[in-house]
């Protein structure tokens, strides 16, 4: 169902491991995703279930004296891990935009937003001063900014949360790359302010057929804006498939947490779900077996004792459970539908 | 801009006003009075009392504070009892030499502090940085006074590389090229001594700086640009880091103006901090208040000073 020329993205079996005292410990674990040209993917799980670090593996923003990134991402041809860094300067920010989570602290407090936007441009393309200057205009009018010329001029503290993530956006595609990575562009905002971002970032893969890689914790982002969905948990991808099949028949004993634990106008249950536990740290994590069994007690030991794969359940559905198809979910309403 | 400045410094005169009236205050509270210094051998009390009620002693203490005002703001601050010539015409010439002295010691202090607190915040944890940090914490912990003598020691007395006081020797005629290398030459050393011992508060924040810019957010968004390694250090790690530097920089200019009493003492050297210690004991008063007044000034000057330099180098800081 892929065309080979649609992929633009093809990362296989990566790890990234963090340096903790003496040894390294993956916060990545084994991931394989890919992106296609013109869709949203989301990377969706919670903290500390390695979706940021997937994210900075891709573009190579590790500290490499302490990061060890094993595994390939294939991008035209062009292997990205273990990249020297000169040539990865000439395809981040041009072939990769990254957009980052809090916009204050990501513009630099003693530069012009105008001076921002160009330095892109400067070691990517060869417009001179004026051309430059215009690209930055037509950006910032492209991001939705009401008066492009004076907000040029102005210093990130003197805008709104909102303007500066408009900001931070127009600096990830200004040389128009194929790929844009958003690492929760829209945590640190008002609500309001969410859906305007979310609707920018379609607005922008719509014109500029770019495949975007939305990471976020919040799965109402996911089904309002992404096609497919991976998600994510202690540096696993346990399920992945296109938005419509995950959200309808959510397989993996989490995803089916996560779900349950969204609020719902229509419930009529007074308490959240809560999923018991947390996600282990880099240094607990268990080498064999599921992540997930000691969050989910009720389930018996037998059922996952194997190390789990994955398992394709329908068409470009993917899950990696060793019980998804034995066990009951107890408080899960939608189980039934698991049978059709 | 310039309306802040300006109304900065007209808040300036009341302050210094207030400064005035206390150093006038303590000035009169202190034993004797300037003539008891000045007392000379065959002087009858008679002749004191004529002198006092010459100079105006006898007078009510606020019309005393009225002519001293009066006087000083036509720029004279009264006679030195020991020196024997106006205030005025003594402090500014040792103004001079605290002022090159001073000069001479801040550009030294740069020039070593901004390198080296830059090296050692790049190259965190290498030998380079621990060799820098221990060095500088080793120069925090030793006493100033014990430092000056020390190099006093070793490089006047012992090596006998520089002279060991004086800010310039008698055999030279004002206005020659050896009379200004003589005086350069008289400064080289406690200027050396003074910029070394003040690096490392410098180097430390500096250090810290580019530590902690180096992780920020905007560093890891111009790195997502591609903009290479060299170019994000000068333009976003190092120019963030030179603000608390800036910061300081009025108040450490200031600072240094007033001279330093431990420095000039200990190198004998006619400047400022020498003329307070000296006037002080041998209370020469027109000199010593003349003396309070003026570093209240200067502090005065080097806070306006540092917030005029902030709000220069950071746009999210303006003087309105």
């Amino acid at each position: 169902m892929d065309k080979p020329e649609d992929l633009l993205l093809d990362v296989q079996h990566l790890h990234t491991g963090f340096r903790l005292g003496d040894a390294f410990y993956d916060a990545v674990d084994d991931v394989s995703i890919t992106l296609r040209k013109d869709e949203i993917l989301a990377i969706v799980g919670e903290s500390g279930s390695g979706k940021s670090t997937l994210a900075t593996s891709i573009i190579g923003l590790h500290d490499m004296r302490n990061t060890k990134v094993t595994g390939d991402i294939l991008y035209n041809n062009l292997n990205l891990v273990g990249l020297n860094e000169t040539l990865f300067d000439r395809i981040r920010g041009k072939d990769i935009g990254m957009i980052f989570q809090d916009p204050l602290a990501a513009l630099n407090p003693l530069m012009r937003i105008g001076e921002q936007i160009e330095e892109t441009l400067v070691y990517h393309t060869k417009m001179n001063k004026e051309e430059r200057d215009k690209r930055v205009l037509e950006l910032l009018s492209q991001v939705g900014i009401p008066n492009p010329k004076r907000t040029a001029r102005s210093y990130p503290h003197e805008l709104s949360g909102g303007m500066r993530q408009r900001i931070v956006i127009a600096i990830a595609i200004a040389c128009k790359p194929p790929i844009i990575i958003a690492d929760e562009p829209t945590t640190a905002l008002d609500v309001t302010i969410q859906a305007q971002i979310l609707d920018l970032l379609e607005d922008i893969q719509r014109e500029m057929h770019s495949g975007i890689i939305l990471i976020t914790h919040d799965l109402g982002v996911v089904a309002e804006t992404a096609d497919r969905v991976a998600v994510m948990y202690a540096g696993q991808i346990v399920e992945s498939g296109t938005v419509m099949d995950v959200f309808k028949h959510p397989t993996h004993p989490y995803t089916r947490s996560l779900l349950r634990s969204m609020p719902q106008a229509e419930s009529d249950d007074d308490e959240l779900h809560v999923i018991q536990g947390v996600v282990p740290s880099l240094k607990n994590m268990q080498m064999k077996g599921c992540r997930f069994a000691p969050r989910i007690p009720w389930i018996p030991a037998s059922a996952h004792e194997e190390h789990p794969t994955m398992h394709e359940v329908a068409p470009d559905h993917f899950v990696q459970c060793t019980c998804y198809k034995d066990f009951y979910f107890p408080d899960d309403d939608q189980a039934a539908e698991k049978g059709e | 801009m310039w309306k802040t400045i300006l109304r900065r410094i007209l808040i300036m005169i009341p302050q210094l006003f207030l400064l005035s009236v206390l150093v006038f205050i303590l000035a009169k509270m202190m034993p004797g009075d300037p003539l008891s210094g000045s007392f000379q051998q065959g002087q009858s009390a008679a002749q004191m009392a004529a002198l006092r009620q010459q100079y105006g002693l006898n007078n009510p203490w606020y019309i005393q504070y009225a002519s001293w005002v009066g006087n000083m703001l036509h720029g004279d601050l009264g006679q030195s009892f020991v020196y024997k010539r106006s205030v005025t015409g003594l402090i500014g010439e040792r103004a001079v030499n605290t002022f090159w002295l001073a000069l001479m010691s801040t550009v030294i202090l740069y020039v070593i502090a901004i390198p080296a607190g830059v090296i050692a915040g790049r190259y965190e944890g290498s030998k380079r940085d621990s060799a820098i940090s221990v060095t500088s914490f080793i120069l925090m912990a030793v006493p100033p006074f014990v430092f000056y003598l020390l190099a006093l020691i070793f490089f006047g007395f012992f090596l006998q590389w520089f002279p060991t006081g004086g800010s310039v020797s008698s055999t030279y005629n004002p206005g020659t090229l050896g009379y200004v290398w003589d005086r350069i030459y008289h400064m080289i050393l406690p200027a050396l001594v003074a910029g070394i011992i003040t690096t490392p508060s410098t180097i430390q924040y500096l250090r810290t700086g580019v530590i902690d810019n180096t992780n920020q957010d905007f560093v890891r968004t111009a790195r997502s640009k591609g903009v290479p390694d060299r170019v994000i250090f000068n333009k976003h790690i190092l120019r963030n880091s030179l603000l608390p530097i800036a910061a300081f920089m009025g108040n450490q200019i200031t600072s240094l103006l007033g001279g330093s009493v431990i420095l000039e003492t200990v190198f004998s050297y006619p400047g400022m901090g020498q003329l307070f210690v000296s006037s002080m004991t041998s209370r020469d008063y027109p000199v010593v208040i003349s003396l309070v007044l003026l570093f209240g000034f200067l502090t005065l000057l080097g806070n306006l000073l540092s917030d005029i330099i902030m709000s220069i180098v950071d746009p999210r800081i303006r003087i309105e």
